[in-house]
């Protein structure tokens, strides 16, 4: 789009100075605006106790202090343990990583399916996965609970795995079908002619293709594996819970002192992951959100 | 036989996937229905009974606060967030140089986890240490905003929290839509000396409904489905002045034990949820049919 208040505004100079003013103080009042809880939880992080007492909100600490980072990471009471976020944090990876690999793998053969080889009726389950995506999680958690009870994946990382991937699969499908269905159909019959097969096909045209997707979709699939809650929660037990749990437990812990620095070092912990990838990946990122929310 | 494999192979790899669909979403979805017309308690019951659950869910006060707080928390979560989203993209695209970081500041509160988001603010929102008592100690001692412990106000820290985090998101949707509207008709009512504001709000803002349709569906199921939100900014309280059907389906699982409570309200959010997004999925799906 071409930029309207320059050419809108020609009765002088002065008046586009002030107008690009006054932009850019309400763009950096916004700014300011999202930054403000973030800034407050690393000051906060890096205060003693005593300071948080007697300093306000917005002030930088005095002595920077990393005990809060050392007691969120491996000292922090989660409940009766207090072992602070490390293991719940490792527990998170072991979690995400496979399903994370799994759910995209699936959904590329699956898009690749819908999109480049339709059969009758594969759109109709196309449609079904669909809506998939959009179910609230509550109406599958009872059965879901039994169910993981008895394939004896109950309250385990694997068990947690299985419903990544079960409910994954909708979205991953989803990217990768929008992706592939805009490659054209002769190249797939081209192939065919020269005696290339399903998975012929798929690995030597497909998949190197595919670069961007794979990155939308690992990405997107990380930052909602690493950052749910409503599965850790319902279907983890002691030991086993994903971190975004763990930090709720340490925040909402009702033994000793209230440690603020403590609660907002590990938040930051628990964020890095999913920051760090915005962070080095926000093209992506923001690709997989809209992907994700304009269909087509 | 190789040949007739060759053939089938499409279908028999998307199978799987197609049957744990069926089970694990519209199996499960047919589960907890079937569960909510019977008295199930602590173990699940499979002889209906009728709308015992259901009658049970309307006359109670904490489902009422429940179901009302989605409404309250959803309609000021989507209108906020959308306002706020369209200002910042409409500020955002008058060529800047520094964009890209601006955007980036923006948007990061979407890659968090509603649980960091609920921990920050609670801290920033807390009465004692945190916002009141910071403008209280610049010397306005009266100054009072505690909200969070205001069970009449808990729910709109809620939405402070929720527009936070997903402001920035409606913004990279409505920035990519203002990007899309076609130069040449701008450029053409710019000639013929029409104001901006006349430009944004005739010509490419109605170009944009999709967009608009998007974001919103976007928020409402965000909004239907604050779970995690609500559970670290107040856990629900106080009392249970911030429960969500979300919580309240929670807690009736998994605390109360009370599996026909717990089935019907999410039965009632499948409702919700269905009433939004089934019409809007089935326009994109015929739209890109036709």
């Amino acid at each position: 789009m071409t930029e309207l208040n320059s050419k809108y505004v020609d009765s002088g100079y002065v008046q586009k100075l002030i107008l690009r003013s006054l932009l850019f103080l309400l763009l950096g009042i916004f700014a300011v605006y999202y930054l403000m809880p973030l800034f407050v939880m690393i000051t906060t992080s890096l205060k003693s106790l005593e300071e948080i007492r007697t300093g306000s909100l917005i002030d930088l600490p005095r002595e920077v202090t990393f005990a809060a980072w050392k007691t969120a990471w491996s000292g922090a009471c989660t409940g009766i343990q207090c072992e602070g976020l490390r293991p719940y944090f490792w527990n998170s990876v072991l979690l995400a990583v496979p399903a994370v690999i799994i759910s995209t793998l699936i959904g590329a053969l699956n898009g690749y399916v819908i999109a480049q080889w339709r059969f009758k009726g594969a759109n109709l389950i196309f449609s079904l996965m669909l809506f998939g995506c959009f179910i609230p999680f509550q109406v599958v958690l009872l059965p879901m609970a039994r169910v993981l009870g008895i394939i004896n994946l109950a309250g385990s990382i694997s068990g947690l795995v299985f419903v990544h991937v079960i409910y994954g699969i909708g979205f991953t499908t989803l990217f990768f079908r929008n992706y592939y269905v805009s490659v054209p159909v002769e190249l797939v019959k081209a192939a065919k002619i020269d005696g290339a097969n399903f998975f012929r096909i798929f690995i030597s045209i497909f998949l190197p293709l595919s670069l961007p997707i794979i990155v939308v979709t690992v990405i997107w699939q990380f930052t909602q594996i690493w950052n749910d809650f409503l599965f850790g929660v319902s279907f983890s037990e002691a030991g086993t819970q994903p971190v975004t749990v763990a930090l709720n437990n340490i925040v909402n812990s009702t033994t000793g002192v209230k440690e603020y620095n403590v609660d907002m070092a590990a938040a930051i912990i628990a964020a890095l992951p999913t920051l760090f990838v915005y962070v080095v990946a926000g093209k992506y990122f923001i690709r997989g959100l809209t992907a994700g929310s304009v269909k087509g | 036989m190789s040949e007739w494999l060759e053939k089938q192979l499409p279908k028999l790899v998307l199978a799987p996937s197609f049957v744990a669909i069926l089970i694990f979403v519209y199996g499960f979805i047919g589960w907890t229905a079937w569960v909510s017309f019977t008295k199930s308690k602590l173990l699940p019951r499979y002889d209906i009974v009728g709308l015992i659950q259901y009658d049970r869910l309307f006359v109670s006060p904490r489902w009422d606060v429940a179901f009302s707080n989605l409404f309250v928390f959803g309609f000021l979560f989507i209108v906020i967030s959308m306002l706020l989203g369209l200002l910042l993209a409409i500020l955002l695209d008058q060529k800047i140089r520094t964009e890209g970081i601006i955007r980036t500041i923006y948007l990061y509160p979407m890659a968090l986890s509603m649980i960091v988001t609920g921990t920050a603010w609670k801290w920033i929102l807390n009465p004692g240490l945190g916002l009141e008592a910071m403008i209280r100690s610049w010397g306005w001692e009266s100054f009072t905003f505690n909200w969070l412990v205001d069970p009449n106000m808990a729910i709109y820290t809620v939405v402070i929290a929720g527009v936070w985090q997903a402001s920035g998101f409606v913004m990279a949707l409505f920035l990519a839509g203002l990007r899309s509207v076609d130069d040449e008709i701008i450029k053409a009512a710019q000639v013929d000396g029409i104001p901006t504001w006349r430009i944004y709000s005739s010509i490419i803002l109605p170009s944009m409904a999709a967009i608009f349709l998007s974001a919103f569906i976007v928020l409402a199921h965000l909004a239907i489905k604050s779970f995690d939100l609500v559970i670290a900014l107040t856990g629900g309280g106080p009392g249970y002045a911030t429960d969500l059907p979300a919580t309240y389906m929670y807690t009736m699982a998994f605390s109360r034990g009370d599996i026909g409570q717990a089935a019907s309200s999410a039965m009632i959010m499948m409702a919700v949820v269905f009433a939004i997004v089934v019409p809007y999925l089935y326009s994109e799906l015929r739209a890109k049919n036709d």
